[in-house]
């Protein structure tokens, strides 16, 4: 069977035909397998939802239990027969309970990644390479251009910073799933065990992170606490709070954004930020690169980002690529859509 | 390098004055001789070597990238050396090996002494040495596009807050340091004595006076100022001291601190001519006229003097230099630039009446008693004693009777009032080949004035202009921008236009209007060049304020429309 004929682009996403579901739909379907918990990605109202755990209890967490008609659970490293398929779960690497899916049919196994990374995350499993004919690759970072550093290296800059600067507050923009948490364990693992506090838009992110065995150590509220006493603290916040009228709480505050749209100049001066921190929960140029060598996929797919460039890569190391039209798929640091966040507007009305 | 690096990546983000100092200051304190104090030379300026032109660093990221993925990345970017910096892939010796990165004071040194065709291989032996952050630097530093936001007087300050000095005295100590400064940091750190400035003739950094506006005047008492001509000459610093052997030693230094004096070889014996047992070291602060029987000669006669390598003896009698004095800094051992103004004017005036040399002379005081009384003498010199010279009074400066003489442009010292006020000093930034007979010619220049925004000081254009200059000068800006062309785009040529690089236009124009077809706001009409600034660095070029402010005025006092079709007309 042709890979087209398993997996096709169409207005929903893309179409498992002979499996009978659609991966990562950005319409309600009747059968949906989602790759992580991402609201672009995972979207309330299909019949029926086959993710990880982790993914679903994000999904009810953001939309309510009732967010699809029925679930069910796959855990890395099994399969479950749907249609004419089998469809097995890999880890991503990308934020906690996010997978790769493996769709293999007559022989052809077709591995739709999702989101992924390659790079250090002590919140998530590591990205394990899955062997494949086609690889379905993002491209969110697919420019040589994105190649991010060392995240400690990063933290280290923004622990830098507080020790240089005492007297004021270090507001740190992060999307909520996932990038906070992560920057929270790379600031513990830096040695900083002072309290954190947290934008109330992500606190019950957070506290599933650490129910579900993330070590985060001291978290706080930034809600209530005197503006003096804020100084010298870092406080996360989802990148938009840290725009808006609510850092006025803070004393003089250090504004920084982990993100791997911070390597480019113009974009971190965009959004007027002080101390941009290039820490991305997406592959970065060489990340990507390699994974699809590593797969050993002789066919790309290459969707969601800078899909030109990464296709004409693909193509002068002798690989079938193309792009897929697919259109839904956003990029998290600019929207934060925070799971169980009802609050996340503490101040902000838009 | 790449601490270094870092350090101006975070200054470019940091928009408060005390932060930058806080970052700074770190940085010296945390960084080794030699490299901190070639980092406060790279922040002061006081850094030069040969810059390498942007196509060599297009040519060797093609060496090394894919010419489509380059494309690509470039266009996301925008900005060629970040976009370099980024994409850079280091070979896999370079991965396996993992050589040390170069320090700042490596590449300093080696681009001093490079010469032109070792320079690829060098670029690119540090390209793959560095680190992205130290990349970007490193080609913003060779490329000379370094921008950083910070001011001399910003990093003079936060080397002085590493040992908790007052910045007046590293600026004092300044003119007698040299990169990389490591007398002045030992004396920071206490571990040295502070340092003497040996030069027996050094310079003193400048004091310059701001614009003034009509509505400053409200805030002004005329009992608490004193008035005198602003000539319209070149202002210099004229320095006599004696060396450690006992010679008498005379320098001319322009406002930005050059030696000037083999341009003025006339003057200089003025400079040395008291009587040997009388003779006491000095400093005066003034400006350089051409004098024809005791008569101001305009500034296109004084220009002739400007730029010389070679002085000729014709060129001497037929354009004789003298010196107007305006301020005394100094006399024998005593630093006079504590005093207010009036005791300096007094000890000035002293000193020149002994010196009694007919090459430097003093420069008038103004009798006034009210605002209305400066005007009218600033509207009309003549008859106010300025006479036949009228025609070289470039307008009033006021000076308040008590103004410490202070380094830069503190603020309601002194006041500048100049007569024409639809004169202004420009940038020229890029330069077109003209029309018919000057089609072989660069004769259309963009000018501009710097603004400041969340990058920081830049130029923006405010204007364009044809004519003005002679056939002569003509030759001489074709020959300035065909060797300071930055980067050519179709028939524009870039113009190199920094804060110590470019050339600074006077440009004369009738009148100002609002125009949102302009990236100023603003639009000239009939704009011309009335005549080059060769002596005057970029930085001290007029502000978009300053013409803005120019449109408020206009607006009030000239209701007429401006005829839009009259803009950049030929
Ligand atoms: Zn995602």
């Amino acid at each position: 069977m042709r890979p087209q004929d398993i997996l096709k682009p169409g207005p929903s996403g893309l179409a498992c035909l002979p499996g009978g579901f659609h991966i990562d739909p950005v319409r309600p379907v009747d059968r949906a397998v989602i790759t992580h918990g991402h609201s672009d990605h995972a979207r309330p109202g299909h019949g029926a939802v086959l993710a990880t755990r982790e993914t679903l209890d994000m999904m009810a967490l953001r939309y309510g239990e009732n967010f699809a008609g029925t679930t069910q659970a796959i855990a890395y490293g099994e399969s479950v027969r749907l249609g004419d398929v089998t469809v097995s779960c890999h880890p991503a690497g990308h934020v906690l309970g996010s997978a790769q899916m493996a769709v293999t049919c007559g022989g052809t196994c077709i591995v739709a990644s999702g989101d992924y990374k390659d790079a250090y995350d002590p919140t998530c499993t590591p990205f394990e390479v899955v062997p494949c004919d086609v690889f379905i690759t993002e491209a969110t970072f697919g420019l040589p251009v994105f190649r991010h550093p060392d995240a400690a290296h990063e933290v280290r800059k923004l622990l830098d910073s507080v020790a240089l600067f005492p007297e004021r507050a270090h507001l740190v923009g992060a999307y909520s799933l996932g990038k906070a948490q992560r920057v929270i364990a790379l600031i513990r693992a830096a040695g900083y065990d002072a309290p954190i506090y947290l934008h109330g838009a992500m606190e019950k992110i957070t506290r599933y992170y650490e129910q579900r065995g993330v070590p985060l150590g001291d978290l706080r509220m930034v809600k209530g606490m005197k503006k003096a006493d804020l100084a010298g603290t870092i406080t996360l916040a989802p990148p938009s709070a840290t725009a808006d009228l609510w850092t006025r709480r803070f004393p003089d505050p250090v504004t920084a954004f982990a993100s791997g749209w911070m390597r480019v100049r113009a974009r971190a001066r965009q959004r007027g930020i002080e101390l941009p921190l290039v820490i991305s929960d997406h592959a970065d140029w060489d990340g990507l690169v390699a994974t699809i060598g590593a797969t050993g996929a002789g066919e790309i797919w290459v969707t969601h980002g800078q899909e030109d460039a990464l296709v004409h890569w693909c193509q002068t190391k002798g690989l079938v690529a193309r792009p897929l039209a697919l259109v839904g798929y956003g990029d998290e640091d600019e929207t934060d859509d925070v799971p169980g966040g009802a609050d996340a507007q503490e101040s902000e009305p838009a | 390098m790449n601490r270094f690096a870092e350090l101006l990546d975070r200054l470019a983000y940091e928009p408060g004055r005390n932060n930058k100092l806080r970052l700074i200051t770190s940085y010296f304190r945390e960084t080794a001789d030699p490299d901190r104090g070639l980092a406060l030379a790279a922040l002061t300026g006081a850094l030069s070597f040969k810059y390498a032109k942007p196509a060599l660093i297009r040519d060797l990221i093609a060496m090394r990238t894919d010419p489509v993925l380059f494309a690509l990345s470039y266009d996301y970017v925008g900005d060629l050396s970040e976009t370099v910096a980024l994409m850079w892939p280091k070979t896999d010796d370079v991965l396996r090996n993992n050589p040390p990165p170069p320090t700042l004071s490596e590449v300093v040194s080696t681009l001093t002494t490079l010469g032109k065709t070792d320079m690829p291989q060098q670029l690119t032996r540090w390209l793959d040495e560095l680190d992205e952050t130290g990349r970007w630097a490193l080609l913003k530093l060779v490329t000379g596009s370094l921008r950083i936001g910070v001011s001399a007087r910003l990093a003079k300050t936060a080397a002085a807050a590493l040992g908790d000095k007052d910045p007046h005295d590293v600026e004092l100590l300044w003119p007698g340091l040299a990169p990389p400064y490591l007398d002045l940091f030992a004396w920071l750190e206490g571990r040295a004595e502070k340092p003497v400035n040996l030069d027996p003739a050094p310079f003193r950094p400048v004091m310059l006076a701001h614009a003034i506006e009509e509505s400053d005047f409200a805030h002004l008492n005329p009992a608490d100022f004193t008035a005198e001509w602003k000539w319209d000459g070149i202002r210099i610093q004229a320095v006599s001291g004696r060396d450690a052997d006992g010679e008498i030693v005379a320098r001319l230094y322009s406002r930005t601190g050059e030696d000037i004096s083999q341009s003025f070889p006339d003057l200089l014996p003025s400079l040395r001519s008291q009587n040997p047992s009388q003779y006491k070291p000095f400093a005066i602060d003034g400006e350089l006229l051409v004098l024809r029987e005791s008569r101001v000669q305009s500034f296109n006669v004084l220009q002739q003097r400007l730029n010389r390598k070679t002085v000729t003896p014709k060129l001497m009698k037929e354009h004789p230099i003298h010196l107007r004095a305006y301020d005394l800094l100094s006399e024998g051992d005593d630093d006079l630039r504590t005093l207010p103004f009036t005791e300096r004017r007094a000890r000035l005036e002293a000193f020149i009446a002994r010196l009694d040399d007919p090459r430097i002379d003093i420069s008038p005081q103004l009798e006034f008693d009210s605002w209305d009384a400066i005007t009218a003498i600033r509207a009309d010199p003549a008859p106010a004693g300025a006479g036949e010279d009228a025609q070289a009074v470039e307008g009033v400066m006021l000076k308040r009777r008590d103004s410490a003489y202070l380094p830069g442009r503190p603020k309601g010292q002194w006041w500048k009032w100049k007569r024409d006020p639809r004169l202004i000093d420009a940038v020229l930034m890029y330069a077109q080949r003209g029309h018919g007979k000057r089609s072989s010619y660069y004769s259309d220049y963009t000018f501009g004035v710097w603004t400041r925004d969340d990058e920081g000081e830049r130029l923006v254009p405010v204007g364009k202009a044809y004519f003005g200059f002679t056939d002569e000068e003509l030759l001489k800006i074709d020959r300035f921008v065909r060797r300071h062309t930055t980067e050519t785009f179709g028939p524009v040529r870039h113009v190199v236009h920094e804060a110590d690089k470019g050339l600074v236009f006077e440009v004369a124009f009738e009148g100002l209007a609002r125009s949102p077809r302009h990236k100023s706001g603003v639009a000239m009409r009939f704009p011309r060049i009335h005549r080059l600034r060769w002596d005057k660095p970029p930085r001290e070029a007029d502000r978009l304020e300053t013409l803005e402010k120019m449109l408020v005025t206009e607006t009030a006092t000239e209701p007429t429309a401006i005829d839009e079709a009259a803009i950049g007309a030929h």
